[in-house]
């Protein structure tokens, strides 16, 4: 007894619960909620650390802002905490906080006496266009090496991947030394104190940038090499094409995926690592005000750095993700 | 553009004059890969000719040198390889010593490479446009704007509806057909006299199987020399006129496909057609018979249920969506119904996305269904909590396609099949270990195995450890995922034998889910077939395969290669020609 | 035939190669490690004692790595400051680890909801690179060995935390641990057979980088005056106070770090085969 079906109505099978909104802004609204919930997270970290400083807060501003340790008339303190708005309940303190960061007022800084906006952004601008110069430096040398030495001959490819993992691994504080002890003190080729011109940011931007080439191109060789034998290079090859060929126009887009995805994060982190360089070059940028807010326990100056920080990771991510959809567009729907 | 071709389309075919020219010559083809010094082969004294209008076909399991023998042929064997033929002539030109260059100009102008699968054979991240154009371009033909054109009549050559639309599309906005359609526009492109082709269907559902076979078919009566690569005799029996057997790495046997078909002479060829599963190999054996260790029978105790006598599972009203990642809802499984006898075998089949996957899991209780129940030995099945249900478990176990990521890597064959010993039912670590050791014999396996690492095991081994794992809790239902489907045909027919053995012994109930019609016809009592989620048609095999009632069997079993080289393919004519709005996967 | 061949060559080629690199890195681990337990008996000389008629001699037989500007033998502090280094990169590793194990796991295994905060946590201090989170807590809880230890491990633990979870959800959805379910295996049985042992090789291979990276960093936070201060033989501490002598003893600054480096690699490349042979399954 075979017993069949009718074919049914298309559209039951295909269950028509259609979403309200579209894929591809679902996605992007998606994006941006989690952004927020990111920035939201940092600012109330910020807040936390303000607030976990221990002892009296306004005992400390004004040792802080005079650099003795000493104790203070209440009236002295009266007129610290009417400033800060240290009386208040804690709940308002942190809304006020929040508040103010909408504002884009990052606190007073304790030391100086100022908006810690002001000073940081006498600053941020050096650190910006060292934490550029490195990103693009570190892209160029990555990809020049790994599209040279991946998926070649036994020999070369341990060299390729013993360089990647070499140089990932390397301190800045400590390529940076190297670099001037070399290039500045000894050959002369660029100044030993960086200022901001253009040869100034040689060194700087190469001690950031190497470490980084390195660290990118440990996946991006991985994804580079498994491209390689995937079955659409092999009919590529069998097209005709030069291996040079090959390498830079279809594989070069899959493997430069997952270091597309670790930029975003390497923003920060070049920032941060801005912080030893502009240290040991003498640069100026942000580092000095940081390490200068650190030692003196200028608690709104590091957060305002750290908030600013997330900031421009989150912004850095969203930017990301775009040109993931750009170079992989099956992404746009999923 | 089409000279070469429409010069030499001849009337018919197999009754041209015998002196077609030889397009491809292959005298003595030797290559091994050296590998710190030594050298390995892995093919040995390969020769062929290939002539105009002709195809010859290499049919060889994994590891039998077919696709190094293919590669060598357009110089891409590979860093290591060492060649060494008497010679290899293309047309009036020498192939064995040619500069890298010289061999970009012959790779896609004279000889088309056709791979499988276009959904990881064309880039994934560029339009199929862009990759057909760009074999033009290598070869620098044309000018911009009559390379578009030429890709747009190349599409629409090889069958492509609204061809501009479809250039547009990567490929997994394709579907499977188009897909590989736009592969072979990319490999035909400049016309070139010969396309070799290495397992063009592999991976692919057999209506679109169909469709490339007839494509292939139409490209051989137009005159290009084709050289077939495959694993699957039945695909290559219809198209070829020579076929070369190969087995680790030498030609075991070659002749022309009729003789090989009909009257072969090695036993590794007579093997390997004996070996294919059909409705005509019903309960006989595919592999020559085995040394089998005798095997304790006792310890299959399952007397738990024996007096139950209905259907042992049962599965009514079934439906399932899926949430799609762009939030729209699908039903994968829609209103499935069967039920499955004790020691009898429910064959399911379909293609990709038809839903028989999930009908498993829901059998297996591994997926909650939307709606619809399912009952285990009369009892309460997909209606209870997993809490309630462990104790039931014991009675379904599972096989799937790839018995590796079902093992866990940290352990080796002894533990696997330790820990699938059901709790308390043996209690001393001796007899546990004697329970195990059944457990390999009646798979056939040698205890050497026991202190083996799943990867350490050859393909055939994994299956039947996971076998033995599947039997350890003496289950009276075994659910079968494509537990086939990953190996050599030859090593398909020792699984399916050792599957049919096992069943008569321990009167076991089998749901036997493949996509592979020559499998489930091969094993299966009755059968459903599945398309979009719903069951199609249901009966007996006899019935299914003999007397197909509903227009998708039918197309399904048209679709089917046989190693009849009378019967060809046949593709149904709404699949010949893709509506435009079947382009688009879903 | 070939098919035999292959499976016999194949592994034995592998094994070797793996082995330079493992010894190597095992050795100069091993180097360290007796350093810090036993430095008297590896330092030539006490690494306290001062010497102003020897300050600031470059490298040379007597003295390896040169002498700092009291006259003290470079190589025996770098020596005797093996101890404190490797202590605060262990314990940093080892706090990072544990709290990624706790977050990875509550991320990957908890309900949707507790899941989903946790998930933003860790997104949260993902956002704050290593160095600025433990510039933050140094900032706080002001600079010490401790604060060291626990702001390199706050640090690192986001990073590891994304692994882990990863690792666990990749275990959890694997077709082993479906098979074992099919099997009728109980929930926690799962977990403690198959997610955890699983989840928790790879941190073996990560905590071994994450010390050789959290020396790195504490370093580094010394190298800006915010770490273990000098006259501490603490490499770190080392660095700070070689930096005054950049231009006219470099050793002084180039030695130290030189050996952060060999340590920090010689860590790398021992967690990577661990990783590796993890990954082959036959470890």
């Amino acid at each position: 007894m075979t017993r069949t079906l009718s074919s049914r109505p298309a559209d039951a099978a295909t269950a028509a619960r259609r979403p309200i909104l579209s894929p591809r802004v679902r996605r992007i609204v998606e994006k941006l909620v989690a952004a927020a919930v990111v920035l939201w997270g940092a600012a109330t970290a910020a807040f936390l650390a303000q607030i976990a400083l221990p002892g009296d807060r306004a005992t400390t501003i004004l040792n802080v802002r005079s650099g003795q340790t000493q104790l203070r008339t209440p009236e002295e303190l009266a007129s610290i905490n009417a400033e800060y708005g240290l009386q208040n309940p804690i709940l308002v303190q942190y809304l006020d906080y929040v508040g103010g960061l909408l504002r884009g007022d990052l606190g007073v800084s304790y030391q100086q006496h100022r908006p810690v906006w002001g000073i940081i952004s006498e600053q941020v601008g050096a650190t910006l266009t060292l934490t550029a110069v490195t990103l693009v430096l570190a892209w160029v040398l990555m990809i020049f090496w790994v599209t040279l030495t991946a998926g070649r001959g036994t020999k070369i490819r341990a060299l390729g991947s013993g360089v990647d993992t070499v140089t990932a691994g390397l301190p800045p504080y400590w390529l940076g030394i190297l670099l001037l002890l070399v290039f500045a003190l000894g050959l002369g080729w660029f100044p030993v104190i960086g200022g901001t011109g253009v040869d100034g940011i040689v060194l700087p931007a190469l001690t950031l940038a190497i470490p980084l080439a390195g660290f990118m191109g440990q996946a991006t060789r991985t994804e580079f090499e498994r491209s390689l034998t995937a079955p659409f290079i092999i009919t590529a090859r069998m097209r005709g094409m030069s291996d040079l060929n090959i390498r830079l126009r279809h594989v070069l887009r899959h493997a430069i995926l997952p270091a597309v995805t670790l930029s975003g994060w390497a923003i920060g982190a070049t920032i941060s690592g801005a912080v030893i360089v502009e240290s040991l070059f003498t640069r100026p940028g942000i580092g000095s005000v940081l390490i200068t807010a650190v030692d003196s326990q200028d608690l709104p100056v590091v957060t305002g750095v750290v908030v600013l920080v997330a900031a421009t990771y989150v912004v850095a991510n969203l930017l990301v993700d775009l040109a993931y959809t750009v170079i992989d567009p099956r992404m746009r729907n999923s | 553009m089409m000279t070469i071709l429409d010069s030499s389309v001849l009337p018919g075919i197999g009754q041209g004059p015998a002196a077609r020219p030889v397009r491809l010559s292959v005298n003595n083809l030797n290559v091994g890969f050296s590998h710190h010094g030594t050298v390995r082969p892995v093919v040995r004294n390969v020769s062929f000719n290939l002539e105009e209008g002709q195809c010859v076909a290499i049919v060889g399991e994994s590891g039998s040198g077919k696709s190094v023998t293919a590669r060598t042929l357009v110089g891409l064997t590979g860093q290591h390889a060492v060649v060494d033929a008497g010679g290899i002539r293309l047309g009036d030109d020498d192939l064995t010593a040619l500069s890298p260059k010289r061999w970009r100009s012959i790779r896609g102008r004279r000889i088309g490479f056709i791979l499988q699968d276009a959904l990881v054979s064309l880039d994934p991240l560029r339009p199929v446009g862009k990759e057909i154009e760009e074999a033009l371009t290598l070869h620098g033909w044309g000018d911009r704007a009559s390379r578009k054109r030429k890709v747009l009549d190349l599409l629409a050559s090889v069958g492509v509806p609204a061809p501009r639309n479809r250039a547009r599309q990567r490929p997994d906005e394709l579907s499977g057909g188009l897909r590989q359609r736009a592969l072979i526009a990319s490999a035909i492109a400049l016309d070139p006299e010969i396309v070799i082709a290495d397992e063009p269907t592999t991976a692919l559902d057999v209506t679109v199987q169909a469709q490339v076979l007839l494509l292939l078919e139409d490209m051989k009566r137009r005159g290009t020399s084709i050289l077939l690569i495959s694993h699957d005799l039945s695909v290559v029996a219809h198209l070829a006129d020579q076929i070369l057997v190969m087995s680790g790495g030498e030609v075991v046997e070659q002749g022309t496909a009729h003789s090989i078909l009909t009257d072969p002479q090695h036993p590794y060829t007579q093997g390997l057609i004996n070996a294919v599963p059909s409705r005509d190999t019903r309960g006989s054996r595919l592999a020559p018979a085995r040394e089998v260790a005798p095997v304790h029978t006792a310890a299959h105790a399952n007397d738990d249920h024996a007096g139950f006598d209905g259907p042992v599972l049962e599965a009514t009203g079934l439906v399932k969506h899926f949430t799609a990642p762009d939030g729209s809802r699908t039903a994968a499984v829609n209103d499935v119904s069967f039920s499955l006898g004790r020691g009898e075998t429910l064959g399911i089949v379909g293609e990709s996305g038809s839903g028989k996957s999930t009908t498993a899991r829901i059998a297996l209780a591994l997926e909650n269904a939307d709606a619809g129940t399912v009952r285990l030995l009369g009892q309460d099945w997909s209606a209870i909590p997993e809490t309630r249900r462990r104790r039931l478990r014991k009675q379904i176990s599972v096989v799937y396609q790839d018995p590796l990521s079902s093992f866990d890597p940290r352990w080796n064959t002894e533990r696997i099949l330790l820990d699938s010993l059901p709790a308390g039912a043996f209690a001393t670590a001796a007899q546990r270990r004697e329970r195990v050791l059944a457990l390999l014999a009646q798979v056939g396996l040698p205890d050497s195995v026991l202190h083996r690492f799943p990867l350490q095991l050859s393909g055939g081994q994994r299956q039947r450890v996971a076998i033995a794992r599947a039997l350890a809790p003496s289950p009276s239902i075994v659910v079968l995922d494509e537990a086939v489907s990953a190996l050599d045909v030859s090593i398909q027919a020792q699984i399916l034998d050792l599957l049919v053995d096992l069943q008569r012994q321990f009167g076991l109930s089998y749901l036997f889910i493949s996509h592979d019609l020559g499998v489930i016809s091969h094993m299966s009592d009755r059968v459903l077939v599945m398309k979009d989620g719903f069951v199609v048609e249901s009966g007996t095999a006899d019935q299914i395969f003999t007397a197909p009632a509903h227009p998708y069997t039918k197309e399904l079993l048209g679709a089917l290669p046989t190693l009849d080289e009378n019967h060809s393919v046949s593709v149904s004519p709404a699949a010949s020609v893709p509506p435009a709005t079947e382009g688009s996967a879903p | 035939m070939t098919g035999v061949l292959e499976r016999t060559v194949a592994p034995v080629q592998r094994r070797r190669r793996v082995r330079v690199g493992f010894l190597a890195s095992a050795v100069t681990i091993g180097v360290f490690l007796a350093a810090a337990v036993t430095p008297h008996v590896l330092a030539p000389s006490d690494p306290f004692t001062m010497d102003f008629t020897r300050a600031l001699q470059s490298p040379s037989l007597a003295h390896w790595f040169g002498t700092d500007e009291s006259g003290r033998d470079l190589f025996s502090r770098v020596i005797y400051g093996a101890r404190e280094s490797l202590a605060i990169g262990v314990g940093a590793a080892g706090l990072g680890v544990l709290v990624a194990l706790v977050l990875g796991s509550i991320a990957a295994l908890a309900g949707r909801i507790l899941a989903g905060i946790v998930n933003r946590v860790i997104e949260v201090l993902f956002a704050f690179p290593t160095l600025l989170l433990a510039l933050l807590l140094v900032s706080i809880l002001g600079s010490s060995p401790l604060t060291l230890v626990i702001a390199v491990g706050l640090g690192s633990a986001p990073g590891y935390a994304r692994m882990v979870r990863g690792q666990i959800l990749s275990s959890k959805n694997s077709g082993y641990v479906e098979a074992a379910r099919a099997l009728g295996h109980a929930r926690f049985t799962i977990f403690r057979r198959h997610i955890l042992p699983n989840a928790l090789r790879p941190l073996i291979a990560i905590f071994t980088m994450g010390v050789g990276q959290s020396i790195v960093w504490a370093s580094g936070m010394a190298f800006i005056g915010l770490g273990v201060a000098p006259p501490s033989p603490e490499w770190g501490a080392l660095l700070d106070a070689g930096r005054a002598y950049i231009t006219q003893a470099s050793w002084l600054i180039v030695l130290p770090g030189f050996v952060i480096v060999v340590l920090a690699l010689a860590a790398t490349t021992l967690g990577k085969h661990i990783q590796s042979s993890l990954e082959k399954g036959d470890a």
